[in-house]
């Protein structure tokens, strides 16, 4: 069975975002950028699926700027078999992409589509429930452990206070969540492998998707600090500061 | 206008993030809830007395179908002819069902507002909390989540709406519920606790993290981790306070061994009181808290419980 895997790139997650100076934005110029780490997960898993068996071909995914096409690299030298690069400069949005991924479901035909269950960026968490609703097909999000059997995937799913269980019929979505796997690192073999792995470049109007973005950016601006305070010398100064003056004991 | 909160319940009782909810929906209009599940009649009932509701609507259901996205999206979605905003907490089960309501209306969702400019307009966090973005929907309606620490919830008594039976639709299909396992905790929620304790790195071990407790129960405390103790396996990730685990704003936040990485700090930095306890003088939590203590946490830990009790 096939699998797509829609990744995104973002700023790496070790790099303090700076908001520009004219709150346009935040600034990724001649910033480190990196493939989402959900996204990483993602890929491990699709991965991990064909290393068993159950999955033939992997099918990567990245809607954005031509330099998406290293994600895109990067999937391929964890284990994706090839990519399609929708290319776009206007800002994605979770509704734009799902409906890019809709059309590409609609063409591609796969079982599964495994995506990150948030980007780090714009922390919308709303892509995979997004392409389910469009498609009419069940989802599972936040997924923790994910089987495949007998023309369906059963998935546990990190809920609040716990964790839940859920069958879906394939063609399914499931957004992974970071205790499904520990993503491997690309080895530089593979790295050089990934080079040779066929790469489509489409555009959205190509799928006949329109881009334009149902969320205005006002402005962005930084949070206000909050400033250091003092440092105590014992637990016995702590429990006397937290009674008297802080009064919150 | 009138608002739709769809609420989420713990057998009945409405979740205080969920009155935080309506609080961000009253700025908004005329406030409508739905609740749903196998107690959604008596959480029908506590809803129909929070001041401010004007009806509730109720999905009884024992399939396990009101536990699915896909039927509770649809319903959503059939709602939302009569309302001009829908709105939920920013739990789990929101991030859930919203998204795919929001799909099904061809609208792009608002997630995670920490205030409300105009009907329209809405400020939200963006990179973990790293930037804040004033954004102004186009959609005619507005699909909503709130992060609960940033609206004061409204109260749990005093209201008296009515309640109105309504089903759910089938939806697509294809999904079947299987079951749901909770795990017990006599601590107060972590999202509405007065006082947390969270463990991060420093604890070190599994059997080490549990040293918390007795601290935790002193001060009748939920229990936290940050994301490295999460990883490590200490704790499950239920207990993860940071921008993808949990939004906390207590009174008192007590991070023991944790270094203050920007996802975690985003997840507690609107607590009232924060206190750190971490060896490493430079930690980043330190720049973040009112009290910190350098040390070895192992030592300041009993120190501390024996100065509490020694206070009474």
């Amino acid at each position: 069975m096939k699998v797509l895997v829609p990744v995104k790139r973002v700023i790496d997650y070790n790099i303090k975002p700076r908001v520009k100076a004219d709150g346009s934005g935040v600034e990724t110029a001649g910033v480190k950028m990196s493939m989402n780490p959900f996204d990483e997960i993602a890929v491990e898993e699709a991965v991990r699926l064909k290393e068993k068996g159950v999955v033939s071909e992997i099918i990567a995914v990245s809607i954005g700027e031509p330099k998406a096409q290293d994600t895109l690299r990067t999937a391929m030298a964890m284990g994706a078999d090839r990519s399609i690069l929708v290319e776009t400069d206007v800002v994605t949005e979770p509704l734009s992409v799902a409906k890019v991924l809709k059309a590409l479901v609609e063409k591609e035909k796969p079982d599964l589509i495994i995506l990150g269950k948030q980007a780090i960026d714009d922390d919308m968490n709303a892509t995979g429930q997004m392409l389910a609703g469009l498609l009419g097909r069940p989802q599972a999000t936040f997924a923790s452990r994910v089987e495949v059997a007998d023309g369906a995937v059963t998935v546990t799913r990190e809920i609040d206070g716990g964790s839940q269980t859920v069958k879906l019929a394939l063609p399914a979505i499931i957004t992974a969540d970071l205790r499904l796997n520990e993503p491997r690192y690309a080895s530089l073999p593979n790295i050089m492998k990934a080079r040779k792995k066929p790469m489509e470049k489409i555009t959205p109007a190509d799928l006949g998707v329109d881009m334009t973005p149902r969320l205005s950016v006002v402005s962005v601006a930084e949070p206000p600090e909050r400033k250091a305070g003092i440092k105590l010398d014992s637990a016995a100064e702590l429990v006397s500061r937290l009674r008297n003056e802080a009064k919150v004991i | 206008m009138t608002v739709l909160v769809y609420l989420d319940h713990e057998g009945g009782a409405i979740r205080q993030a969920s009155r935080s909810a309506i609080a961000a929906a009253a700025r908004l209009g005329d406030v409508d809830v739905l609740v749903t599940g196998p107690d959604a009649a008596a959480a029908a009932k506590s809803a129909a007395a929070i001041p401010g509701v004007k009806k509730v609507l109720q999905v009884t259901d024992t399939t396990g179908n009101s536990e699915l996205a896909e039927p509770v999206a649809a319903l959503l979605a059939e709602l939302a002819a009569g309302y001009t905003h829908i709105l939920a907490a920013s739990s789990a089960t929101a991030k859930n069902v919203l998204p795919r309501t929001a799909a099904l209306l061809d609208v792009q969702p608002i997630p995670d507002i920490v205030a409300i400019n105009d009907a329209d307009t809405f400020v939200r966090p963006i990179y973990a909390g790293s930037a804040l973005a004033t954004v102004r929907s186009a959609d005619a309606k507005k699909i909503i989540t709130v992060r609960a620490s940033s609206f004061d919830p409204v109260a749990s008594e005093g209201g008296n709406a009515t309640i109105e039976e309504v089903a759910l639709p089938a939806g697509p299909g294809g999904s079947t519920f299987i079951a749901t396992e909770l795990s017990k905790s006599e601590r107060p929620e972590l999202e509405s606790a007065r006082v947390v304790v969270s463990g991060g790195n420093g604890m070190l071990n599994e059997e080490n993290f549990k040293l918390l407790e007795p601290l935790a129960d002193r001060l009748g405390a939920a229990i936290g981790a940050s994301r490295a103790a999460v990883d490590k396996g200490f704790v499950s990730n239920e207990y993860q306070v940071g921008q993808t685990g949990k939004i906390v704003a207590p009174e008192l936040y007590i991070a023991m061994g944790i270094s203050g990485q920007i996802q975690h700090l985003a997840g507690m930095k609107d607590s009232k009181v924060i206190v750190a306890v971490n060896k490493d003088p430079e930690a980043p939590i330190f720049q973040v808290a009112d009290y910190g203590i350098v040390g070895d946490l192992f030592t300041i830990l009993p120190q501390l419980e024996a100065e509490l009790d020694k206070a009474g």
